[in-house]
């Protein structure tokens, strides 16, 4: 057997972690906290995803939901859409899951957006991997400048993190908008698609930094009105979801032109896709 | 390195004893109706190594395998890696399948390492040979893959009544030292192996490239939006055969299969094709190929651009095997039509 064979761990093997609490947040979407059983510590960056195993069903990557200042945990939001999905769906607490990970390079950049204004814009589920991000940017508050958080949901159903988020709309130090494209009596807030919000940010853009994560179809009317804002390329990011097998940059599901979202991404800076037309 | 002779017969006697041995499994070219594939051997004499070129490539069979294991688990419980540790030789490996190898090396032990590819690569001791025999649409000569410098254990060349040895590793090394029939090459032994590279690299082109391979990264970034990816791909099945047989392709699915009690299982990884539709679907049905052309366009631009630019390899992706233009049934699939097209269209900068 070569040297290398016999140090390196198989990268395709999960280390077991325990479901410790779950909860269904709407109709579609589970919130899910785990620990890793082999007391190893699970580090990683706001933006990026593990591979969640459920013996019999499969894998599917999933981005961190919380913040790696939370230590002992990690959480998940899972929306029930396949096989995998609706298993993890299933869990009951105690069980034991296969994790791998985390992955990706490219993550939200942390340390560039100390001291920058910052703004995240989310679509639906897409607040999931942000809010990984935004919570460690009000654990450390002081780092950072201003903090903008723009959500657009589809209908009333789909709103998730009720608590957290009338928290947010609490605080004194985020600015916490939301709206739903489909209202009924209830809601008494704003109405239309997440870009309507854009305008409404009082904060200086041109200098801030800005995240986009959302459905696909998103991506380019947030881009356009960012683009109408003057916000340069170099400040936006997006967060790309692709298929990913493997998550180590092996298997090809995920390729984006010359980028692998399991491993390039799943953070992307606009500047750098200028190369991938086939990222958004 | 060293380099040996060994007659014809000889090489026979030394293949038999190989197998005899049973130290390792022995592999190689034999006959499949007419065409070729590697098998094991019961015997030297099954051995083909003038064949053209086999139906499947040697390296994805041996170290990508069509189905493997990777795991097995246990329902609720723990998984266990699964490796199968046994040590073979691979007779008769042609240049540019050799040249493939290289990169799936290169790419299984770059960034993440893949123990389970690297495993197989490591137990296994390859023989290559030059081409004796060139297939109906082989254009290695083309992409500079007529000839292998590095990778094998062992280099063949046949030179008439007699094959020329070179050793490119250890391994070769202890393979041959049991050779007792292998002796020091004459001077004209050598030579006669010059002129059988010089003519291989001129006359395995059937389809001629109009560029230096290495210049294909070049020339895709300016033919992103060009027509002949629609012209190409209205024609195209989505069957994935170019990526079955592609020496290079190596992209796979990962699926759990579980045992009739229901409480333990394999996962297992299998090849995948991105020709295929639902190669990029997600949950909630978006697809990221979804038209053809783009999946069509995906391949040539893997072949000729992202894959040696992520390992940056001289040598492109296509190796020039020809075994895609051979499977394709409308005869859309030839790299080079596709690469001289947009030569003629974009010129050389």
């Amino acid at each position: 057997m070569c040297e290398r064979c016999a140090i390196e761990k198989d990268i395709y093997l999960p280390r077991l972690a325990t479901l410790e609490k779950k909860r269904l947040m709407n109709p579609t979407e589970m919130y899910l906290r785990l620990s890793v059983d082999d007391g190893e510590p699970f580090d990683f960056i706001p933006g990026q995803f593990v591979e969640v195993s459920i013996a019999g069903a499969g894998e599917v990557p999933i981005t961190v939901s919380s913040s790696p200042t939370q230590k002992g945990y990690f959480e998940l939001v899972v929306r029930r859409i396949g096989n995998v999905t609706n298993a993890i769906h299933r869990l009951r607490i105690g069980d034991k899951i296969g994790i791998r990970g985390p992955f990706g390079k490219g993550t939200y950049p942390v340390k560039e957006a100390k001291g920058r204004n910052i703004v995240f814009v989310c679509g639906g589920i897409g607040l999931v991997p942000q809010r990984s991000f935004v919570n460690y940017i009000l654990d450390n508050r002081a780092d950072y400048k201003e903090l903008v958080v723009l959500l657009g949901t589809k209908c009333m159903a789909q709103r998730f993190f009720h608590s957290e988020l009338d928290a947010w709309s609490h605080r004194d130090d985020i600015r916490f908008m939301e709206t739903i494209d489909q209202v009924d009596d209830c809601w008494l807030g704003n109405v239309g698609v997440v870009t309507t919000l854009i305008p409404k940010i009082e904060t200086e853009l041109r200098s801030a930094l800005v995240f986009i994560c959302g459905p696909p179809v998103m991506y380019k009317f947030v881009l356009l009105a960012l683009q109408e804002a003057n916000v340069s390329k170099e400040n936006i990011f997006l967060n790309l979801e692709r298929k990913m097998k493997c998550g180590v940059g092996k298997c090809g599901h995920c390729q984006i032109n010359n980028f692998y979202a399991c491993i390039d991404g799943p953070v992307f800076r606009y500047s750098d896709l200028s190369i991938a037309p086939e990222a958004i | 390195m060293n380099t040996k002779r060994m007659s014809k017969d000889a090489f026979k006697r030394f293949v038999d004893d190989l197998i005899s041995q049973q130290k390792q499994k022995v592999f190689g070219v034999c006959a499949k109706g007419d065409r070729f594939e590697f098998e094991q051997l019961d015997s030297a004499s099954q051995l083909r190594l003038d064949y053209d070129v086999t139906l499947r490539p040697p390296g994805r069979k041996y170290f990508l395998p069509p189905v493997e294991t990777l795991l097995t688990y246990e329902v609720g419980g723990s998984y266990q890696s699964v490796y199968d540790d046994i040590k073979f030789v691979l007779i008769g490996v042609h240049p540019y399948d050799m040249e493939a190898i290289n990169q799936l090396d290169r790419l299984f032990s770059k960034d993440n390492f893949d123990t389970h590819y690297m495993k197989r690569r490591h137990n296994a001791t390859i023989i290559a040979c030059d081409v004796v025999t060139a297939s109906k649409d082989v254009f290695a000569s083309s992409m500079g893959t007529a000839t292998v410098k590095a990778g094998f254990d062992v280099l063949l060349t046949d030179i008439g009544d007699a094959y020329v040895m070179e050793i490119g590793s250890q391994k070769g090394d202890a393979l041959l030292a049991t050779a007792k029939e292998a002796v020091d090459p004459t001077v004209k032994d050598t030579e006669k192996r010059q002129a059988v590279w010089a003519e291989n690299e001129k006359r395995l082109n059937k389809h001629k490239l109009n560029c230096e391979p290495a210049y294909l990264p070049k020339l895709l970034e300016r033919a992103y939006d060009h027509p002949v990816w629609e012209e190409k791909a209205k024609t195209c099945f989505s069957c994935g055969s170019c990526n079955q047989v592609c020496p290079t392709c190596y992209c796979f699915n990962v699926q759990d299969d579980v045992k009739w009690g229901l409480l333990e299982g394999n996962r297992t990884r299998c090849w995948d094709g991105c020709l295929l539709d639902g190669f990029t679907k997600v949950a909630g049905d978006h697809e990221f190929r979804k038209k053809r052309l783009e999946r069509f366009r995906h391949r040539l631009y893997r072949k000729g651009k992202y894959v040696p630019e992520k390992i940056s390899s001289p040598i492109m992706a296509c190796v020039g095997c020809g075994r895609c233009v051979s499977a394709c049934l409308p005869d859309i699939a030839n790299p080079v039509n596709v690469y001289n097209r947009l030569i003629k269209d974009l010129g050389i900068e």
